[in-house]
């Protein structure tokens, strides 16, 4: 028998039951839970007169809807009456089931798959999951993480399992040394460019190789976060000492005779070496450049060195037809140089980017330097209180407000627009987050997605520019 | 669950790759704490001109004539045909919801994203994977006859286009069989995965020894 790969390890030690075909009831040892996709899971709940299953594995945090100012005031800083209601029933519904809940005023508030590395609440081994696409973010920790839907909310509440079919197991390849001023960012935005949005669909994805390798957990969270836009449910990275030295310390992670109990098993969380991947994608880190997306789908991406493609040059007719729509929604021009794009806005944030190493490397590129005349807005919301307080702690918000950043609360923010943070039709917008789908920040805006240092970057600039020479 | 046998009826053409559950139901519906409602949002910035969010009364939008949903001729379509990669992007349910909510009983398309597909299957909205000629062959019979029948089986697994000028034609489609089993019965799954509560126990105890740190909180 074959060695197995990471996916197999984790998958395995959590089959409660095979079903047949595939199919195996798993077990989940963590559940995140927010405010957007949970009401209607509890209400499941309540009609059928369950009971969740195991209360301690679930966490709630509000972070969808929540405004980014105000926060002292804590629910009456929330003006809009519909983002209040469904806020106040998040809180409704863990009180009444004991659920442990970040409150909006709680220095761990923030973006729920940033609040559960930071907690500790996700350790290396777990099953986890959330109604939410990027809970990929969570596999840097060499977990299987997966978003869900309602349903599956309510599934996990009340069982503590899901009904799963085994994914095919792909590995990427990043090798060498990224570039100065480029980031994980950059690495994955290449990544999908490369296997296009729908690549990994039907796959777990495993990253590996030596630039993976040396990433903070901060740059294997962002890698991991985006696996989704290539159509794969799981991205992970096998446990390693950087993994382990993150865990370590963190409030709801293991201590004393069991932490060293927990880190011998770790350490077994890799892919064997014989292990076999369906698919194997291998990338230079040398050959990325920073990226810039011009479309509508996170695939639309170019080098910041680039221009804006010609639909002519589409391998087929259905490619074309996105390509020319595409276009036509963002109002450019093919050929356009990525550089002459001037965005309105500027979006720091969203769960890909906002930890403290993302804050830091914005930062350095300010070097005293304002934010343009023609930029209407430009924002920073930090992924949670505590990297909020960190950033704060290092001074970090001086920098960027001296710089005429505005320095906000934690939350998603204008990654989704679903707070008073979105974009007005037309605006056009670089920012960190993951999406850039039609009205994805605001009904008829325009998203660029870029990293942190291109953010800041084009802010500074009026226009995209090349963070390396800037 | 509600149960899903077989759908007769008309097809809806959305000719596009990629198109994306933000696309299907935008965020400003998310805010709703309720199962139902999404219907008359569905696609809601393709299919009105006027942007709108939960307090805008949907009739008092103007409809885009431009958009497939908004054409006279395939009005009342259960089935929906689409192109690779349906509902790609976030996981919110709410995208079936409103599918479903709309009116579709099923969708047809080369391919899907793998949550989206997921959640079909719990809200008795089936998500049916034809080859992409396949499928280019319903969008032409279709596009050439709006008021051209399509089948949906999923007993017999298999999608029937009666009299089409190339005569009547049906199509094979996979399908993952306890998925089938559960959507032709309306099986509810939570109460399924109950019966399964002692292997459940088992599994938990088992690991509590193996793996304690798991069960400390
Ligand atoms: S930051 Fe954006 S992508 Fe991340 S969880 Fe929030 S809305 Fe989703």
């Amino acid at each position: 028998m074959g060695g197995k790969t990471l996916y197999e390890k984790l998958w395995d030690a959590h089959v409660v039951a095979e079903l047949g075909a595939g199919t195996a009831l798993i077990y989940i040892d963590r559940h995140l839970v927010h405010e957007v996709t949970s009401p209607q899971a509890f209400e499941g709940l309540r009609l059928a007169k369950r009971a969740p299953w195991r209360r301690g594995s679930n966490v709630a945090v509000p972070d969808h809807n929540v405004p980014t100012d105000h926060r002292a005031e804590g629910m009456a800083g929330v003006k809009d009456p519909i983002s209040r209601a469904q806020l106040q029933a998040l809180d409704k519904n863990c009180a009444e089931y004991k659920i442990l809940k970040f409150d909006l005023v709680d220095r761990r508030q923030g973006i729920v798959h940033i609040i559960g590395p930071e907690q500790g609440l996700v350790l290396p081994g777990m099953t986890v999951v959330c109604g939410d696409s990027h809970t990929s973010t969570n596999g840097a920790f060499g977990t299987l993480a997966v978003g869900i839907g309602t349903s599956e909310v309510e599934h996990v509440l009340a069982t503590e399992c899901l009904v799963q079919q085994k994914s095919k197991n792909m590995r990427v390849t990043v090798t060498g040394r990224m570039g100065v001023g480029v980031t994980p960012k950059d690495v994955i935005l290449a990544i999908i460019g490369k296997i296009g949005t729908a690549g990994g669909t039907g796959h777990a994805i495993e990253y590996a190789g030596d630039t993976i390798r040396g990433m903070s957990m901060e740059g294997r969270m962002t890698v991991c976060n985006m696996t989704i836009e290539v159509g794969a449910r799981a991205g992970m990275v096998a446990v390693d000492d950087t993994t382990i030295e993150y865990v370590h310390g963190r409030p709801f992670a293991p201590t004393g005779a069991l932490w060293d109990q927990a880190v011998t098993a770790w350490r077994d969380l890799h892919s064997d070496d014989d292990a076999r991947f369906d698919r194997e994608v291998t990338l230079e880190a040398a050959s990325v450049q920073p990226q810039v997306t011009w479309g509508t789908t996170p695939g639309m991406v170019v080098p910041v060195g680039g221009r804006v493609p010609d639909p002519a040059e589409a391998k087929d007719a259905a490619h074309r037809k996105a390509m020319e729509r595409a276009l036509q929604y963002m109002d450019l021009q093919p050929g356009t140089k990525i550089t002459d794009i001037r965005p309105d806005k500027v979006f720091f944030g969203s769960c890909t980017n906002s930890r403290i190493e993302d804050l830091r490397a914005a930062a350095a590129v300010i070097k005293g330097r304002h934010v343009a005349p023609g930029i209407k807005q430009a924002m920073v919301v930090p992924g949670s209180g505590l990297v909020k307080k960190q950033a704060e702690d290092e001074g970090l918000d001086r920098i960027f407000r001296d710089a005429g950043f505005e320095w906000r609360d934690a939350g998603c923010s204008m990654c989704l627009g679903m707070n008073p943070d979105h974009l007005s039709p037309g605006e056009r917008c670089a920012s960190t987050s993951n999406r850039n789908f039609e009205g994805r920040q605001g009904a008829g805006g325009r998203t660029h997605l870029v990293s942190p240092p291109m953010a800041v970057a084009a802010a500074l600039a009026g226009h995209f520019v090349d963070v390396r020479s800037f | 669950m509600q149960a899903f046998t077989t759908v007769t009826g008309t097809a809806m053409p959305l000719d596009r790759v990629d198109v994306d559950t933000d696309a299907i139901i935008p965020k400003q519906y998310l805010k709703s704490i309720k199962r139902t409602g999404f219907g008359p949002f569905l696609f809601d910035s393709w299919r009105y001109l006027d942007p709108g969010d939960l307090t805008v009364d949907p009739a008092t939008r103007r409809p885009n004539p431009d958009f497939v949903l908004n054409d006279a001729r395939y009005q009342g379509a259960s089935i929906l045909l689409a192109r690779d990669n349906f509902g790609c992007g976030s996981s919110r349910e709410h995208a079936v919801w409103a599918l479903a909510g709309y009116g579709f009983k099923a969708v047809i398309a080369p391919s899907y994203a793998d949550i989206f597909f997921n959640n079909s299957f719990k809200n008795g909205f089936l998500p049916v994977v034809l080859r992409p000629e396949e499928v280019q062959v319903l969008f032409d019979a279709v596009k050439a006859d709006s008021k051209q029948q399509i089948t949906v089986d999923l007993p017999q697994q298999q999608v029937r286009v009666p009299g089409t000028p190339a005569g009547d034609l049906a199509f094979g489609f996979e399908v993952d069989p306890l998925r089938k089993a559960r959507m032709v019965r309306g099986i509810d799954e939570i109460g399924e995965t109950l019966t399964l509560g002692d292997a459940i126990h088992a599994y938990e105890a088992r690991r509590r020894e193996e793996a304690p740190w798991l069960f400390s909180r």
